[in-house]
């Protein structure tokens, strides 16, 4: 019997959208665009739906990365992965979008330790370290947020994928060539998960920041 | 109960209040709200990335809470109706993704509606259809609006806006001045009960004979607050006292004066005699008070919804949203973008 992931990702700069029958994607998509992700996402998922010749009572579960990403983007793919569970009745898998990155690097026969490292935005990255072993991809430490600059310059030398090393190359050491999330291997690092154990977490973003907002002054501020 | 009709799910996302509804006609069968209200007080205002962490955060439990409300599954719902704009970016897009999500999931059409047409809809779950056409006084935290409603799934049209702060806006402002809590309407209504709103003769922004010419149905509340800060400060310099009641029924009755009058102004230029008032500001005592006086000598009729069906909700939107589809409109599509700034006269984004 298989078993039929939907998988979505709108971490990076792609929104992404993949499914998988638990051996392997039967059909995926991205698109490159950071700044439309609530116009972008429903179609995209319809599109590889139709694709994989599925409709939406054919999905046994949704898998989804929560991140760390840019907030608005990020929050668009949980939100619809959760609203797709409760609609239809079936499981949200959820899974740090860094991760996924990691996956593909590994599924492609990389070996050693490598950097994952991604917009933040306000010339900061999301990175998380990771190392190729026996059997898969260990993330080294939680994920975290910083200035390309801030990190230990021994981390910022090792082989990093994500965008970081596009936008500020002169921070980093050898570009691996994944750029953003892909849904096909996000899936398959939850099929992977669900198989072999590995963490599964809550629907819920990794924001890695607090809102940017300061508690009002008294009075006087109206007229300033 | 109502069988008539379809069942709509109303999805709002726009500010710091998450709603999901369940219309079917023009009765509410639920109306599940989850309000950021209270973490955005310390702020003096809402935040948005405050408030869109929170709407992520209430969505599926409102949702649940509405399904378990109305006695419905989700799975019942005929048609999904959501705020698609105006309002917070960040914030919209939480309600039109998941608006999708259910829309998408159930094979159900979709219709993003314009979240100021759908507080004029509101009143329709209290009173039945909207006399049309009628004149619709929208005041709110984030939007002071005078509309002209023809059809209100087809043809409304703006008579005039706020050209600076919104009335709400104002009463927050304001509030902070006094030292009054957050959110400040309510604060503001409360404090002027005891005060005399003849105290101090605050202006009444774009009332004017020269304002009136290109500003006639347009709203300013700048100036006025402006004048109440410089009439505390001067008490305050002079080492006087500030009277608080006073200050705040004087402030009062300048807003609740300037919304009716230009209200009942746009009424008899387009010789209508309904006036429909909605928004979160209708809660304030004065303005119902006033409205309500100056309607009868008008001989306009005024209708007001309950104060809970003023506020944001889901209910407005899947009272709109149940009027276009009873018109048969073509439902938006899976594309339907988050429009932070849809214009009023849009009702219904494709």
């Amino acid at each position: 019997m298989s078993h039929v992931l939907l998988a979505i990702d709108t971490a990076t700069s792609a929104v992404t959208a993949a499914v998988h029958d638990g051996t392997r994607v039967l059909a995926s998509e991205s698109v490159p665009d950071a700044r439309r992700h609530a116009e972008t996402l429903t179609p995209t998922i319809d599109s590889v739906m139709a694709h994989a010749g599925l409709s939406p009572r054919d999905l046994d579960a949704v898998a989804v990365g929560v991140g760390p990403g840019p907030f608005t983007g990020l929050r668009v793919g949980i939100v619809t992965a959760t609203t797709l569970g409760l609609a239809l009745g079936i499981p949200v898998h959820a899974v740090c979008s860094l991760d996924a990155i990691a996956h593909e690097i590994a599924s492609r026969g990389e070996h050693g330790e490598f950097l994952v490292a991604t917009d933040a935005r306000r010339k900061e990255v999301y990175w998380a370290r990771y190392t190729v072993r026996a059997g898969g991809v260990a993330r080294l430490g939680d994920p975290a947020v910083s200035t390309p600059a801030a990190l230990d310059p021994a981390v910022r030398a090792l082989p990093t994928a994500g965008r970081g090393p596009l936008l500020y190359p002169a921070d980093f050491g050898v570009v691996v060539p994944v750029t953003d999330v892909d849904a096909g291997a996000l899936a398959g690092l939850v099929v992977h998960r669900l198989e072999h154990g590995g963490e599964l977490l809550p629907p819920t973003p990794l924001y890695l920041r607090q809102p940017d907002a300061q508690p009002s002054a008294a009075q006087k501020s109206v007229l300033s | 109960m109502a069988t008539d009709g379809p069942l709509v799910l109303g999805i709002e996302s726009s500010c710091d209040e998450t709603g999901v509804s369940f219309v079917r006609g023009t009765t509410l069968l639920a109306d599940a709200v989850a309000s950021s209200v209270q973490e955005h007080a310390r702020f003096g205002g809402v935040v948005p990335e405050v408030a869109s962490r929170a709407h992520l955060e209430a969505m599926i439990p409102t949702i649940e809470r509405a399904c378990a409300d109305a006695g419905s599954r989700l799975s019942d719902v005929d048609a999904v109706a959501v705020t698609s704009g105006p309002g917070l970016a960040g914030a919209l897009m939480v309600g039109v993704a998941a608006a999708k999500a259910v829309a998408w999931a159930l094979g159900k059409p979709l219709y993003g509606v314009n979240h100021l047409c759908a507080h004029v809809c509101a009143d329709v779950l209290d009173h039945g259809p909207l006399p049309e056409p009628t004149v619709a006084l929208l005041v709110s935290g984030g939007h002071t609006n005078l509309l002209l409603v023809r059809d209100i799934a087809d043809d409304v049209q703006s008579l005039g806006a706020t050209v600076d702060d919104a009335a709400g806006e104002a009463f927050d402002k304001v509030a902070r001045l006094l030292g009054l809590p957050y959110p400040g309407g309510p604060s503001i209504d409360q404090a002027a009960a005891q005060g005399d709103p003849r105290a101090i003769a605050f202006p009444r922004g774009l009332t004017a004979r020269k304002d009136l010419e290109r500003h006639r149905f347009d709203f300013s509340f700048s100036g006025l607050k402006t004048a109440v800060v410089r009439w505390v400060q001067e008490r305050e310099r002079a080492g006087e006292p500030i009277p608080v009641a006073d200050v705040a029924a004087s402030f009062n009755e300048a807003v609740a004066d300037v919304l009716t009058r230009k209200a009942i102004d746009a009424c008899r230029e387009h010789g209508i005699h309904d006036l429909q008032i909605g928004g979160g500001v209708t809660a304030n005592s004065r303005l119902r008070e006033l409205a309500e006086q100056r309607c009868a000598d008008a001989g306009i009729s005024l209708r007001v919804p309950r104060v809970r069906l003023c506020t944001d909700n889901g209910a407005m939107v899947a009272a709109l949203g149940a009027q276009i589809v009873a018109r048969g409109h073509a439902p938006s599509s899976f594309a339907l973008p988050a429009d932070s700034s849809m214009p009023v006269e849009l009702v219904q984004a494709r």
